[in-house]
């Protein structure tokens, strides 16, 4: 679960239970899917919270930013998922 | 003879659509069990009953229209054949034996009121992601009987994939496939407008609103949140809006003619501090399931019932007695959300605070201008109840309450 690849799919997964349009629409790597799937503050903590259940990477709430846009939250896992 | 009947979920409903039975004659039932699921316009709804006993005839069959105070079943058995006049008759009104205080106070005293996390007789009913059930309906896959991978183990659609390509386990037994006994778990749209719509003018023709608005000072309780969350795994990360709710919960301690209901022409403070939180659903739309009991809830309890909540509000799922035990709305618009809301009440209650969004801005220190971040706190409430005067010492309270957060 180290590859960029995987990473895409799961937050792909992850977004699409948060949001279901993020199943069908092409998000750009560069957006901020908070805008781009309309995620309130709880939706967006969901996603963090199943991305360090799926990948064990602990994400404080500072880095929150760096996971705003998909390219920033592969870059981040890449970083930080050891697994 | 008692009588389980079709219970009025808001100010706004007439009738509504009794759409699947999760007990069937001769089944024992106690308070707070969930006997069936209602289509109403603000989705489908589980109905729990507060009587004991045993189910002794369903009066109605899946899929038919039941107005509000119809007789649904009869039950048998148990004690207090006096209690029989169903008390979800008049879930408006903050009086003893309506459903809210009948979970509340019985039961454990010495516990706070029950609000969602702890389902105690609640059957076992998987949370299912709004995807997840539209591709479980395509692929004839039933989602609720699948084990979920997701957030608080809900079913995702990854789940549903994975369960369409094994063999039978989770195909949808045939009897299930009739459409009427199938839950529809999103809502309609234009039936959800048109509720909110009624609802909203008959507050706008009722009640005499008056408006009052406060910025203040969150970096204290920011500080803290920040403080706090660094040492914690994200699933135990409180919100910003958690304090914000327990705040304004606990100053309507001191304002108690800001929490109830204005009934019959008069006003009938609430026992408990329940709170409506209003829930924004995906596509448009919204609804304010209530939480009971909110002041005397710890953070992260009332933390765990917030996220609880939204899902639930937003996947299908609300129970009906969350949608009629509200005392007073609370509504944040959240880190996204415009800077201030000067809400519309929700009848019969008599007051909404509101939260816009937390941002940093210019701030008056010891005579120096410096950036803080700031939230503006409102308040819209019922002029036959009370007067700025009062109202403005809600306001202040909360402010109070934010400068302290330890002791939220």
């Amino acid at each position: 679960m180290s590859s960029p690849a995987a990473h895409m799919t799961l937050i792909r997964e992850i977004l699409a239970g948060i949001a279901p349009e993020a199943a069908d629409c092409d998000i750009p790597g560069d957006a901020d899917v908070r805008e781009a799937l309309d995620l309130d503050s709880m939706d967006f903590l969901n996603f963090i919270i199943a991305l360090h259940e799926q990948t064990g990477v602990d994400i404080p709430e500072t880095d929150y930013p760096q996971l705003f846009t998909l390219d920033g939250a592969i870059a981040y896992l890449g970083q930080h998922d050891r697994s | 003879m008692r009588e389980f009947r079709m219970p009025a979920l808001g100010a706004d409903m007439e009738s509504g659509v009794l759409a699947q039975w999760l007990v069937k004659p001769g089944s024992a039932v106690s308070p707070g069990d969930i006997v069936c699921v209602v289509e109403t316009q603000k989705g489908a709804i589980e109905v729990e009953i507060f009587e004991d006993g045993v189910i002794e005839e369903i009066l109605v069959e899946p899929g038919t229209e039941v107005p509000v105070g119809q007789p649904l079943a009869r039950l048998d058995g148990g004690p207090a054949a006096a209690q029989g006049a169903a008390p979800e008759l008049k879930p408006m009104e903050p009086q003893a034996g309506r459903p809210a205080d009948v979970q509340a106070a019985p039961r454990s005293p010495a516990a706070p009121a029950g609000p969602p996390p702890e389902p105690r007789a609640r059957p076992a009913r998987a949370l299912v992601t709004p995807a997840a059930r539209r591709r479980a309906a395509e692929l004839d896959v039933d989602p609720e009987t699948m084990t979920g991978t997701g957030i608080d183990g809900s079913v995702t659609l990854a789940d549903v994939e994975v369960a369409a390509r094994r063999p039978e386990s989770v195909k949808r037994p045939p009897q299930e496939l009739a459409p009427e006994a199938r839950p529809a778990r999103g809502f309609d749209k234009s039936a959800m407008r048109a509720a909110i719509a009624a609802a909203m003018q008959r507050s706008k023709r009722e009640i005499p609103h008056y408006y009052l608005g406060q910025a203040i000072d969150f970096s204290a309780a920011q500080g803290w949140l920040e403080a706090r969350n660094a040492d914690l795994p994200p699933a135990s990360r409180l919100m910003p809006a958690v304090l914000l709710l327990k705040a304004a919960a606990l100053s309507l301690r001191a304002v108690p003619d800001l929490n109830g209901h204005f009934v019959d022409g008069a006003f009938r403070p609430g026992k408990d501090i329940n709170v409506g939180w209003v829930v924004a659903l995906r596509g448009g739309g919204l609804v304010a399931p209530a939480i009971n009991g909110v002041d005397r809830l710890p953070l992260p309890d009332l933390m765990s019932a917030l996220r609880d909540l939204v899902q639930r509000a937003r996947a299908g799922g609300l129970r009906a007695s969350e949608l009629s035990s509200g005392t007073v709305t609370v509504t944040s618009l959240g880190e996204r959300g415009a800077d201030r809301v000067m809400g519309v009440i929700y009848p019969p209650q008599v007051a909404v605070i509101g939260f816009g969004r937390i941002a940093s801005r210019p701030w008056v220190v010891d005579g120096q201008v410096v950036a803080r971040p700031l939230v503006d706190a409102s308040l819209a409430a019922d002029h036959r109840v009370c007067d700025g005067r009062l109202g403005g010492l809600l306001l202040a309270a909360i402010d109070r309450h934010l400068q302290k957060p330890g002791e939220l």
